[in-house]
Parts: structure tokens; sequence; C-alpha cells
């Protein structure tokens, strides 16, 4: 204790640290080869997105520092509080809003522009650690579950009206953080088998897959009905049950797809199926994205040096395509590095998590861990072309001051209640 | 498996999922990973040098190049504009304007046409100033040949836009260039053409030019070709072409101690200046499809005729150098040559010398057939088999740069046929032939072929006493030394002194009273000459002349064809004299003699011919 007291800096992972600066550095590296102009050549340039970046970075020191500044207690103690006034913000958008992009996602200050979804990841991460480590707390209880879903849909939802619906996609990544907390696996496979049958039903069409699962459900019936009898007495209400809900599952993507998505997320889907080919409008930009990468070969074509990057074919290569650059300036080589960075970070964490004495700390370091991994394979599976466009950030890398802050937010709150772990507190 | 493995394993699971896409991107699918120069982010313009000039050896300007500037559109770039003004400015019409902008449109939105071809330079001048006012239109400047002298189109040649062939085996042209494709135009295309410049230009993904790719550093500018002086004398070659007009033929004539061409006639020609411009490929194809009189063809290098009488020269050469005969042994013809006991083998004369003893001197200026069926026998028959004797007499011929090609630096050209024992062992398989066989082969007519330019080298060697230089075209490229082989003379099998008598004999040609063409003798230049006429199959008997002056220290060397022009003093002789004295004496003395030869025509004869031909093909 008496060392917290005078040095702030004591007990943090500075692994952890190191990463987050690494990762920031090489980021930058990018968004400045991504939006350099030939006319000017000065590094600290405040008009450029660049130069931008430099102080979102340098400002966010402050930040490291307030955060903490804080006891480890404080966080666990007004959790809620946060959580509620991260929510009441993002209700406030709906009044005061500023519409970017076609998204009212945004707080106008005049001078720059805040996204408060970016902060309620912590915000929520701190709620989930809260509510999973009560003493009577049980993921086996229905009721239990459902207040860990509430916590979940409340902000989801809010984003998903902004409407950022890829933002709001992250939240799903807290299945993981229950499952590590007794959440029992059915959810897990109930939502694969989902996720399997809705890619099935859109890419053979919802008659074949139908017929498909009916196909199934007589060859197990056939099992049950020559092998065990036995079970079969019990078990085929539930095996007509499993078949009917996933029948209607089915019909229900169909509508759905077809009826309550927008074209231009059906033209994803459809694009990174095969569905279509279409390189010029909708297309353009993973086909440019995958081009510009493969452009890169072995070694890649040197920092500054993609000219496909220079002549900005992929448009948003300072955002959402970032990792483009590094294909095609670094190559294979820089690419396998940027990637085996993310993975040592993340794995970083889940080491810290698990040897965490608190509950909160162990759930709240897994909540960042599930983003960071989310955020991770979304943007880099669209920008490879192997999952549909959906435009969330890479942590630390694409160019933004809230993102960057928000994630900053997210790392340090655990850094800071990692520096905790031996004391009870 | 652990609860707390799950997202752990699913990290790794991923990193390796990603590793191997991009693996497979950016390693194994190569086809992304093109050259940096290459790829559709940075767009290369060549800025283009001018083409060297082509002058003659007197340095007046034979080839030069026209500015021409065509107004080109890109209709989906047109914006609104002021029509009144810009019809104004191009002097055009509303309507003009309308039905112009329609069918470029109708051509293609994206991609440029010509809105307006060849405009003046002083309209260019003025336009250049407004132009940027009128969005979707622009200036680009083309180079043309032009063509001063209306001559010598089969010497200079033409450009034209390369074929994908050449792109294939040269790829630093690219589809659009122009390359030589004929004459000076091809043999010198390195010199003439320059080095092309090249900026690479950063695009952006709207295909918009955002400026030098790198800051230049790979941009490299232009070269101007080099200009060229050719060895031609552009007021012999017009008049050369004056002289034959209305006659097929060719007419070579080369400075014996230099090996330099000054004239390259063949005729039919044409305008160099109709292959230039927008009406080039109509009226290529015109000239392309004339079968008839196909003035595409250069029959001075590549028509191959039999040599007729001008070979004797070769004839008595060989012999004399074969010690067979001397320059004082006589034979006696009475109208011609028994070669055989059979009916046929005898050659007829028309030396008229009526069984009066024949030198070689009178031998050569009579043309006396007997006396060189004589030599040439003697010459072969002087081995123990006929073999033997025929290859070194086919050596001796070949000396003279006959029966191969010159290898000299003229874009086509002939090998002619210089026959050996080999292609009498393959004529006559299956019996032992002696001279007899090819007794022709003596007075120019058998088995021998050659084009006039190799008769106009093979003068020059008799002109300089046993050897020539390589006939060539090219006197002068700047600052460059010229090829060491035109600079060194090759010397023929025959001595030196055996030259003397038989020049002797060709001077009585023109001198001696009875020499076959005494009528076109000059006063006051010392020609040497032989009359030739080539038996034709096919029509009318082809006339041959070549001739050398003057006699000592020679300045020109000639050959003149002339087909179908009945015999050699007839048309060639005349034309050959005419040629020499406008060269040595700048104008003639005979102007009746010059004015029968720019009127007369053979073209009835041609059309005899045709008409012939014809018949006999129904």
């Amino acid at each position: 204790m008496r060392s917290r007291k005078t040095n702030i800096f004591y007990g943090i992972d500075w692994l952890l640290v190191l990463c987050y600066f690494l990762l920031i550095f090489v980021g930058w590296l990018n968004i400045y080869s991504a939006t350099i102009t030939n006319e000017d050549i000065s590094i600290i340039n405040f008009s450029t997105e660049y130069g931008k970046q430099l102080v979102w970075i340098c400002l966010s020191i402050p930040i490291i520092l307030l955060i903490l500044l804080f006891e480890a207690k404080f966080y666990e103690k007004y959790a809620s509080l946060i959580y509620l006034v991260s929510l009441l913000f993002l209700v406030g958008l709906f009044v005061v809003g500023k519409n970017i992009n076609g998204a009212t996602s945004w707080y106008d200050f005049g001078v720059f522009s805040l996204q408060p979804s970016e902060f309620v990841k912590a915000a929520v991460a701190l709620a989930i650690a809260k509510l999973v480590s009560e003493k009577q707390f049980n993921l086996n209880k229905i009721t239990n579950q459902a207040q860990a879903l509430l916590i979940l849909f409340i902000p989801a939802t809010l984003i998903t009206l902004q409407p950022d619906p890829g933002s709001a996609l992250v939240y799903s990544a807290f299945v993981f953080v229950l499952y590590r907390e007794g959440l029992p696996f059915y959810y897990i496979t109930i939502g694969f088998i989902a996720a399997f049958l809705f890619v099935a039903t859109l890419y053979f069409g919802f008659l074949y897959t139908l017929l498909g699962s009916f196909l199934l459900f007589l060859v197990i019936l056939l099992y049950f009905v020559l092998y065990r009898k036995k079970a079969l007495k019990k078990g085929w209400m539930k095996i007509s049950g499993i078949f009917l809900i996933s029948a209607l599952f089915i019909f229900s993507v169909n509508f759905v797809f077809n009826n309550v998505f927008e074209q231009r997320h059906r033209d994803r889907f459809n694009i990174l199926l095969g569905k279509t080919t279409d390189v010029k409008s909708i297309g353009y930009n993973t086909n440019q994205s995958v081009i510009t990468i493969a452009s890169g070969g072995m070694t890649g074509r040197g920092f500054l040096e993609g000219e496909r990057t220079q002549g900005n074919f992929v448009p948003e290569n300072q955002t959402d395509y970032i990792f483009t650059i590094v294909g095609e300036e670094w190559g294979f080589i820089g690419s396998v590095v940027v990637i085996l960075l993310f993975v040592i970070f993340l794995l970083r964490i889940l080491q810290v998590a698990e040897r965490q004495k608190s509950k909160f700390s162990r759930v709240y370091g897994y909540s960042i861990a599930a983003i960071f991994f989310t955020h991770f394979t979304i943007n880099i599976g669209m920008v490879i072309g192997i999952l549909p466009t959906i435009g969330i950030p890479l942590p630390f890398f694409s160019y933004g001051g809230s993102a960057l802050w928000g994630f900053t937010v997210l790392l340090f709150l655990f850094i800071r209640l990692d520096a905790n772990r031996s004391y009870e507190w | 498996m652990k609860r707390s493995g799950l997202l752990a394993f699913l990290i790794i699971l991923i990193a390796i999922i990603f590793i191997s896409r991009l693996f497979y991107l950016q390693i194994l699918n190569n086809s992304y990973t093109i050259p940096t120069l290459n790829s559709s982010a940075v767009k290369v313009t060549y800025d283009y040098p001018e083409r060297g000039y082509i002058y003659d050896r007197n340095g007046v300007l034979l080839v030069a190049n026209q500015l021409s500037y065509d107004i080109m559109i890109i209709p989906r770039e047109v914006k609104p504009l002021d029509t009144l003004d810009f019809c104004k400015l191009l002097k055009i019409t509303k309507e003009d304007f309308i039905k112009k902008f329609e069918r470029a449109k109708r051509y293609s939105t994206r991609i440029p046409s010509t809105f307006l071809p060849q405009l003046s330079k002083s309209d260019y001048a003025y336009l250049q100033e407004k132009m940027h006012k009128f969005k979707g239109f622009y200036i680009i400047k083309r180079s043309l040949r032009e063509y001063p002298l209306n001559s010598a189109p089969n010497v200079l040649g033409y450009i034209s836009e390369v074929n994908e062939r050449m792109i294939k085996n040269n790829p630093n042209y690219q589809l659009g260039e122009l390359i030589g494709t004929a004459g000076v135009e091809v043999t010198y295309e390195e010199t003439l053409r320059g080095t092309k410049g090249v900026k690479y230009i950063q695009r952006d993904r709207f295909n918009k030019e955002i400026g030098p790719y790198k800051n230049g550093i790979y941009d490299t500018l232009p070269v101007p070709g080099n200009d060229i002086t050719l060895t031609l004398d552009s007021k012999l070659q017009q008049y050369g072409e004056a002289l034959m007009i209305n006659k097929r033929g060719g007419i070579v004539a080369i400075e014996p101690s230099s090996g330099e061409i000054l004239a390259l006639v063949s005729t039919p020609t044409f305008d160099p200046n109709l292959l230039v411009g927008r009406e080039r490929s109509k009226q290529f194809s015109k000239l392309f499809l004339d079968t008839i009189s196909n003035p595409l063809l250069d029959r001075g290098l590549q028509g191959e005729y039999p040599p007729g009488s001008p070979f004797k020269v070769i004839t008595a050469l060989a012999a004399l150098q074969e010690n067979v005969i001397t320059t004082t042994s006589t034979i006696k013809c009475f109208g011609g040559y028994r070669y055989g006991s059979g009916k046929g083998a005898f050659m007829e004369c028309h030396c008229g010398t009526h069984g009066s003893p024949v030198e070689l001197n009178k031998a050569i200026y009579r043309s006396c057939n007997s006396y060189f069926s004589n030599a040439y026998r003697k010459t072969i028959e002087k081995y123990p088999t006929a073999r033997e004797g025929m290859d070194v007499w086919s050596n001796h011929v070949k000396s003279f740069g006959l029966g191969n090609y010159l290898n000299n630096d003229l874009s086509v050209g002939k090998k002619g046929l210089v026959p050996d024992a080999n292609f009498y062992n393959k004529w006559y398989p299956n019996s032992r032939w002696t001279a007899t066989y090819s007794i022709s082969n003596a007075i120019g007519q058998g088995e021998v072929l050659t084009t006039p330019i190799q008769l106009a080298n093979m003068t020059a060697a008799v002109a300089n006493r046993g050897f020539y230089f390589t006939p060539h075209i090219v006197k002068q490229i700047k600052d460059k030394k010229l090829d060491e082989k035109y600079t060194t003379p090759k010397y023929t099998s025959i001595d030196e002194k055996y030259f003397e008598p038989v020049i002797e004999g060709l001077f009585n040609v023109f001198e001696n009273p009875r020499g076959t063409a005494s009528w076109s003798k000059v006063k006051g230049i010392e020609i040497c000459g032989k009359t030739g006429t080539a038996e034709n199959p096919h029509g009318q008997d082809h006339s041959i002349f070549i001739a050398f002056a003057p006699k000592d220290n020679p300045k020109i060397a000639i050959s003149v064809f002339v087909e179908n022009g009945y015999w050699g003093s007839r048309w060639a002789g005349p034309i050959a004299s005419l040629m020499i004295e406008k060269y040595l004496k700048g104008e003639t003395i005979r102007p009746w003699k010059e004015q029968e030869m720019f009127n007369g025509s053979l073209q009835e004869e041609y059309n005899k011919q045709l008409k012939e031909t014809t018949e006999i093909e129904e």
C-alpha cells in the first residue's frame, strides 16, 4: 500500500503497456502513410489527419494518468453509476447528436467530435463485471442470465438505432465472457448453429436449407429408431422441437434478410458469398482492399512506397481499411508481425485476467479481451475479404480520437485493476 | 476443455486463418504483385523526341518533320461552353460543331477522339491561350514526315504505326507509336528515332492524376534523333527519275572511289508525300495493290534479271586471269558459234565481223558472242574436269560481288545467281556435264542473274581496276564514324594488269565508230561502257547498259535497266550517258537526246504485254 501511495505506476503490467505503445506507434505510421500529401512534409501539422492523430495520442497520456490515479475499488463501487451515465450519453445523442456518414453517433464540440459508443464499451464491461462478481450470481439461473442480457441489450439497441449496427455487434463478444463465468455451453452451440443456418439459408436459399435440415432430422430419427429405441421415447419430443425451431429460424432469416435488412446489407452478404460479383460500386472497397493487400507480396513496397495506398485506391484507408496499408507497404512479413503483436496482446490480457484474485477484475479483463478480439477479427476479416463489410475500427490503428481514447480507457482500467491484484479490497 | 481456454483457442485459430489467407493473397496468388511501374496506380506518359532529318550529299533537305495540331475531344468531360466563341476560334459553323460533336459521342464518350485534325501553326498559337476555357477539349501535337522533294521514295522509305508483332519483338515500342518500315527509315531507325522521354504520374482511385510518381525520380527527358546525310545526289536522282518516266526499270549510280550510291532510281515511282497524313492508308493500299506496275518494288535493288552482254566483261577478265586468252589472240566469227555437233548447238552472233580476225578489243566493242563463248569454254576446259573449271570461274565472278547479298545499309535486296559446280551437279544429276552445257553464261544469258545494283557495283570494280567498296546509302551520321565495312576495299580475284585492255574495249564501245554505243558518245567525257540486251522469253527483250566515266580516275559507275526496252543502246545507253553527263558537267549538250528520253514511253509495250497475259489467262 505504501508503494501505491507514492507511485501510481506501482504494480502495473509493463508488457501490456509496451504492447499498447507499439500498436499505437505502428498504427500512427500507417495513418501517416495514408494521409500524407505532397504539399507539406512537416510531421507536426494539425490540419492533416496524421497530425491530429498525434494530438489524440499525446492527449491520451493525461487520460491514462487520470485512470491510474483512482483506486481500483472506485471503479468497482461506481460501476453501475458509470454504466447509467454512459447510457444517458447514448440517449442524449438522439437529442443533440451530430450525423456523420449517416449515423447520429457524435457529439459535436466545434473543434472536435466525440463518439460516446466508444466509451460505453468500458462502462458495459464494468457493469457486467460488477454483476457477474456478485456473490449470489449464478449464470445457470435464467433470471441471472436475463439480467446480464439486459445490461448488454440496452446499449446495443441504442447504438443500433443510431444506426451503427457494426458497433452494436461488438456486444455479442460478451457471450465468451459469460461462458467463461458459467453460462451453459448450449448457448454457444445454439449461436453457432444459428450462424451456420443463417449463412446456409443465404447461400443455398431457404427451400434447400429447409429440405436439408429435414433430411438430417429424418436421419437422426432413423438412428434413434434403429439403435436407441429406449432413448427415443424420451427424446423424440426434443428432436422434433429442435427441428421445428430450426425451420422457424430458417424462415425468419429469409424474412429478415429480404424484408428487414436494407439493400446495402444484402449486397455485402451477397458479395461475400460470391452470389454477386461487383467490383465497381458496392463491391469496390473489398475488391480494392484485397488487391492492395495482395500487391504487397512477401516484403511489401516499403514505407510510403505503396502506390495503391498513395493513390488512395482504397477509400477510408486511414480508418477501417488501415490494414491494407500494412499489407501493401509492409507485405506478408509486416502483416504477420502485426497479427502476432495483436495475438500476444490478447493472450497477455487473458493471462493477466486469469491471475486476478478478484472476480470483478477477472471478468473485466475477460470482457476487454473479448472486445479487442471482436474488433480485431471483424476488421481484419473484412479487409482481407473473408467477412462481410462491417465498419468497425482496428484497435489502436484506425484514425480517430474517440476510438483511440475508448480503447485506451478500456485497457488502462484493466491495468489499474490488475495493479491491485495482490491486495484485498 | 476448460472454459477459460475457449477464447485463447479462438484467438489463435483466427490468427492462423488470417495468416493463411494473407499467405494465399500475398505469396501464392501472385496475379496482383504487378511490377511497380506498371500498375493501374501509376500512369506512364511518353514525351516523343523529334525524328532526325535526312539530307542528300550536298546538304539538300530530303526528309523533314511537319508539326500537325489536332483538337481532341473527350465528350463526357465537355462542360457547357460558349459555342459561338469556340466556333469562331476554330473557324467552323455551329452546324459543323454539332455534327462533329455527335460523331465523337457516337464513337465513345470516354475515349479521346479527333475533333478537328491538322490545324495550322498560326491557329494553334492563338488557340492554345484559350483552350483552358473549353473543358473536354485539348490539343495534341503530332509529328509527321514531310518530303520537300518529290523524289526517291524507294530510298527514303516511310514510317508507320508499329504493329503487334513488332511490339512483341521489341518491347520499347507501344501501340500507336511510329517506326520506320521501309528504306533508310528502317535501316537507320534507331539513329533517326532518338530516345523517348518517360514520365510516371501517380493516380488516385478516380484515375485523377495527383502528381509525379515519387517526385519524378524515374522520369527521363527525350533525346532527339540524329540527322542523317545520304550519299544520294538529289539532282542526279531527280534527273534519273525524269529520264525513266513512263518506263519501268532501275538506275543505280555509284561513286567507284567510295562505294557511295549517287542515285538509286526505280520506276514507276510515286510521291513520298502520299504516304503522310490522313490519306495514308488509302494511298498505300492503292500502291500496294498495283501488281501490274508494282511501284513499291525497288527495281534497282530487287529486280533480278539476266545481265546480258555487260557480263562479257567478267567472262573476258576471268579468261585473261586464267591465261586462256591474251589481248592479242583472235578468233574468227561467221555469224555465230557452234559448240556441239547437234543441229541446234549454234549460238547466233550479230557482231558483223564476217570472218575477219576478232581480238579482245574488237570483241568487246562489237559484242561478239562467239569470242566470249570461246573464252568461257577455254576457261572451264583448262581444268581436268568441268567441275573444277566451273568452280574457278564461279569464284572469279563472285569476287565482283555478284551472286550474293551486298550486305549493306539498304533495307531490301536480292542475291541474284552465279552458278557453280554444285548447281550443275543438281541440274544434271545423271550426266557428265561439260562447259558447253552452260555456254550461255559466257554472254550473261544462261543461269546468271544479277540486280542493277550488283551490276553497278561490278562496273565500279572494273572502273577501280580490281576492287570495290560495298555500295552504301549513308554518308554521315553526326559524330559517328561510318561502319568499317564501307571504308575497306574488297579486292576481286583478277590481277590489276588485266583490267586495262578490257577498259580499252569498253572505251571503244563509245569511241570506235563501229562501237555499239557510238551514237551515245558525249563530247569531252571519256565514257567506258557496255550495252546489253537481255533475252526475255515472256516478251520484248530488256535494255541494259553499264558505264563508268571518266576513263581515268572514274567519278561515276552506273547501270541502267529498262524493262522491255528492246536493246541496250535504244534506251539504257542514252539514259546512262545522259546521267553521266549530268553528274560530271551539270547539264547536257544534247538537249534533243534528253527530250527524247523524257518523252519516250514504253507504256504501249507494257499494255500489249498485259493484253497478251490476259488473253492467255482467258
